[in-house]
């Protein structure tokens, strides 16, 4: 039986006020939070006022981070903005060396600042203003519609004249061909050389209809370390490119963003709506090392769940690669599958 | 006129980038064309100083009084009509003026543009289209663009805007057009001729045209489109210049992957450029190939690749759910992308049915895809098509996007075996799907039961387990909301009709298999089934759905043997 109107009118107020709730409350947290960042280099006064912004937290990344950089330059980043969570291995150091970073340090607990998203959410609303802003991992790798031919400005500039304000990229899992341990990545090549290969069409979406967002879980996670728990599979939703401004907040990690307009990327009337993906280069032999490390810390989502599964798996020698992965070649491949589209943008 | 006394005007109008619009004010002059520029009031001035210093050294070049132009108000009418004035009092040879924009490319070099002028020099080209025949963009609003005032800006006052026209609706308000108009809509991007502007521009009731058309919406898809209707002696109801808009009314931008689309289209013109497609500016204007200087403009490379963006944005792909696409109820088009076949039961009668079936059909042919403990696909691989694992936890979390990514990624059509047995999961989804083709042979789950040697107990309760998903499973084949093709024949039909039923059965999948020759898989001896069933009714169940099947003579009572 439908909710009477009234009960219904209710309901969507009172789901209003708490989500202004917890976004007020994200934003406070930020302002906690944030303070507690020491700038290591900041050289935010270079920023321009059209230019587009990286935002990162990481720990030990070092071989991963000139290539990360390299690869987001060329597409047109004007300023990369990180925090460095206490790495050992010199990638603050090397960061601060650079001439279109800024970086922070801090040494608190990754899980009491909600994985990082405190941090970020305090750039974000200190640097982000009136900026695009790409909130993404140093495993994370963007390809949207013609990202081969048009650079992230042109994506932008059609973005802010259709007058969206946030765009959806979904993480995808690459894994290489053999052993994972087997896949090493030397400082500064393209991870995605060693890992090309991902799960073409194994992708579950249900709709939350509270923050109006997508949940899409699956890929080879799900299939090789959650078959049997699959509710516990990471979710693979994200909005990595949003238009910012100060009173917005990401809840929980790049899934999810207050106030609620920003989550909806997606059509409901039958058509499609643009939207990339993030190539997640996250499966290379240094990650079998990671996870130990990680485990140690406890310092992940839900228990470090994932990790412990990782480490369950990755303890024997093992490999994601299955005969139905496929081979990444282009943003069209990806767009033939349905895994992402161009949508309007011709 | 002689075809000697062609000689191109050009009005550019320029709110923004003026970096560009610079760029473009050069290439037509450069081409050898006066060019009135218009700027914006409300563009700085700095921006626009520099825009005058940076075409200093072209004499062609002038610039009109600047006017604060609001998106669909009359203003921008007016700056057109100043500059296109100015630029034939000053410019006593052109013979055409085209209307461009500061991200209007040429993509032709000005002389072709020229010469295609040449070959009809009295022809004004203009899109002019009868507003009861338009079908224009922009929320339906056609015909009451000329019927209401409009005296409210659609960006800045939206909310008096609309409330406005909805009073006036109310009041039944209707404007009357001034004598001898007849209202034309059309993309606001011309090229008349000097005897057509100067005769709108002189209009002796141009007075009475300018007050109607103050309050018109977005007159200028409409005034030099509608007078041109009146003074035009042949008019060419096309634009030079290749503007494409999408549902909501926003242009269609042109970035360097265009670029050969475009060369081909041989359009004059095109817009809107992206600022940062540097690649188009520096490639175009283009010259046409020996001996094609003269070809008419031919968009339909270009169009397609928009038409389908819109198509694309309109109704996206059936059967898709991505990041992008999550239809609610009712906007589907399609549950699933391609049509597929279920076979229920025919398994559980004929043995072997699954490799026989991938024999006949050009088709991936699964096992039980919802089989209780794992997904049965073709070859019975641990991950199947599109690495769907076969993993009936996994499965069961989503069956339906399991099903339906399934059939997206396979490139045959995608046959499995059904069955009460089997999770129930998606069967409202299936049946809800005009892709579905059910051939259900009800009962069929006795077969298996009756050559199993298991104790009657043990039967009856798992017949009565079968018998309960069964009916439900009918019930739900048998809801108005079915859009499947189901085809049902019950047990005792198929034991008396094998090979007519196995015909229909496939007929349906592939209506051209159906009629071709091919050998029936051998069909097991039922006798003694009627006994058993009579069996299973002594012990106080009643099969519903095997048909009927009387019990057989003493002969066989001791039913079937172990």
């Amino acid at each position: 039986m439908a909710p009477s109107p009234v009960s219904s009118a209710f309901r969507t107020t009172y789901d209003r006020l708490k989500r202004r709730g917890e976004r007020q409350y994200a934003l406070m947290r930020a302002l906690r939070r944030g303070r507690r960042l020491r700038a290591l280099e900041d050289r935010s006064r270079q920023i321009a006022p059209a230019d587009i912004l990286v935002f990162t937290t990481l720990r030990n990344e070092r071989p991963r981070l000139p290539y990360f950089l390299d690869y987001y330059r060329r597409m047109g980043v004007g300023h990369f903005l990180m925090v460095d969570n206490d790495s050992q291995d010199g990638s603050a150091d090397y960061l601060a060396l650079q001439p279109d970073v800024s970086v922070w340090r801090t040494s608190d607990s990754y899980k009491a600042s909600r994985f990082g998203m405190d941090w970020i959410n305090d750039l974000l609303r200190r640097y982000g203003s009136g900026h695009w802003c790409l909130t993404v991992d140093p495993d994370e790798f963007l390809i949207y519609p013609h990202h081969d031919t048009r650079p992230l400005r042109a994506l932008t500039d059609w973005l802010d004249a259709s007058g969206a304000r946030s765009f959806p990229a979904m993480l995808l899992d690459t894994y290489p061909r053999g052993p994972i341990e087997h896949a090493i990545c030397a400082e500064g090549q393209d991870p995605l050389d060693l890992a090309n290969w991902f799960d073409p069409a194994n992708y579950t979406i249900r709709k939350n209809s509270y923050y109006g967002n997508l949940w899409i879980q699956g890929g080879p996670r799900a299939r090789c370390f959650f078959a049997d728990s699959p509710k516990n599979s990471p979710a693979l939703n994200k909005i990595p490119l949003v238009k910012w401004h100060w009173r917005q907040a990401y809840v929980s990690s790049t899934h999810t963003l207050l106030p609620r307009g920003l989550n909806m990327v997606y059509a409901q009337d039958g058509g499609e709506m643009a939207s990339g993906c993030l190539l997640h280069a996250k499966f290379l032999s240094s990650l079998t090392q990671k996870s130990a490390e990680e485990l140690d810390r406890r310092q992940h989502y839900a228990g470090s769940k994932e990790y412990r599964a990782y480490h369950a798996r990755l303890g024997e020698s093992s490999s994601l690669w299955c005969e139905e992965s496929r081979q990444f070649t282009d943003w069209r491949q990806l767009v033939d599958m349905g895994l992402i589209s161009p949508g309007n943008w011709a | 006129m002689s075809a000697a006394e062609v000689q191109l005007g050009v009005v550019l109008l320029c709110h923004d980038r003026l970096d560009l619009a610079a760029r473009m004010a050069r290439i037509w002059a450069e081409g050898g064309a006066p060019v009135v520029v218009h700027v914006d009031a409300r563009v700085a001035a700095c921006d626009h100083e520099a825009m005058v210093q940076a075409l200093k050294d072209q004499p062609l070049v002038q610039f009109s009084p600047r006017r604060a132009c609001n998106w669909g108000r009359f203003d921008l009418v007016q700056a057109t009509q100043e500059a296109s004035r100015q630029l034939l009092d000053q410019q006593p040879a052109v013979s055409h003026v085209y209307l461009a924009s500061g991200s209007c490319l040429p993509l032709r070099p000005v002389a072709e543009l020229t010469d295609y002028l040449r070959c009809h020099p009295g022809r004004d080209h203009i899109e002019s289209v009868a507003v009861e025949d338009a079908l224009w963009a922009m929320g339906g609003l056609n015909e009451e663009r000329f019927t209401r005032y409009f005296p409210f800006d659609w960006r800045h006052q939206r909310w008096r805007f609309d409330r406005f026209l909805d009073l006036q609706r109310w009041l039944g308000i209707q404007r009357r057009l001034p004598a001898g108009l007849v209202p034309h809509l059309g993309s606001q991007w011309w090229c008349l001729t000097r005897h057509t502007l100067d005769a709108i521009l002189s209009d002796p009731d141009r007075a009475a045209h300018d007050r109607f058309f103050r309050l018109a919406w977005i007159p200028d898809e409409g005034y030099f489109q509608t007078l041109a209707r009146k003074h035009s002696p042949e008019i060419e109801s096309r634009s030079l210049t290749l503007a494409r808009f999408d549902l909501k009314g926003k242009p269609y931008l042109l970035y360097d992957d265009h670029r050969q689309l475009l060369e081909a289209s041989g359009a004059f013109v095109a817009r809107k450029v992206w600022p940062g497609a540097t690649g188009l500016m520096d490639h175009f204007p283009k010259a046409s190939a020996a001996g094609t200087s003269g070809r008419h403009p031919d968009p339909r490379g270009i169009d397609q690749l928009f038409a389908q963006a819109a198509e694309r944005r309109a109704r996206g792909r059936p059967g898709l759910r991505s990041q992008g696409r999550f239809p609610n109820k009712g906007s589907e088009n399609q549950r699933t992308a391609a049509p597929y076949a279920l076979f229920q039961g025919f398994d559980a009668v004929i043995p072997g049915f699954e490799d026989w079936l991938a024999g006949q059909l050009d088709a991936d042919v699964h096992g039980h895809l919802f089989h209780p403990d794992r997904a049965e696909f073709a070859g019975r691989p641990d991950v199947g098509p599109g690495a769907l694992s076969s993993n009936p936890t996994l499965r069961d979390y989503h069956p339906e996007a399991f099903l339906a990514s399934l059939i997206r990624s396979g490139s045959r059509m995608q046959v499995f075996q059904h069955g009460p047995g089997d999770d129930p999961g998606p069967n409202w989804f299936i049946a809800g799907d005009a892709n579905a083709r059910l051939s259900v042979l009800t009962g069929a789950w006795v077969v298996p039961l009756f050559r199993a040697a298991l104790p009657l107990v043990e039967v009856r309760r798992t017949a009565a387990l079968l018998q309960r998903a069964e009916i439900e499973q009918t019930a739900i084949l048998t809801s108005p909301s079915t859009r499947a093709q189901v085809q049902t024949w019950d047990l005792a039909d198929f034991v008396a009709r094998p090979e007519a039923i196995l015909a229909e059965a496939l007929g349906q999948v592939d209506p051209v298999i159906s009629r071709s020759q091919r050998p029936l898989p051998p069909i097991p001896d039922l006798s003694g089934l009627g006994d058993f069933l009579q069996r299973l009714r002594n012990a106080g169940l009643r099969p519903a759905l095997t048909g009927s099947f009387p019990p057989t003579d003493a002969s066989t009572e001791e039913g079937p043997t172990p």
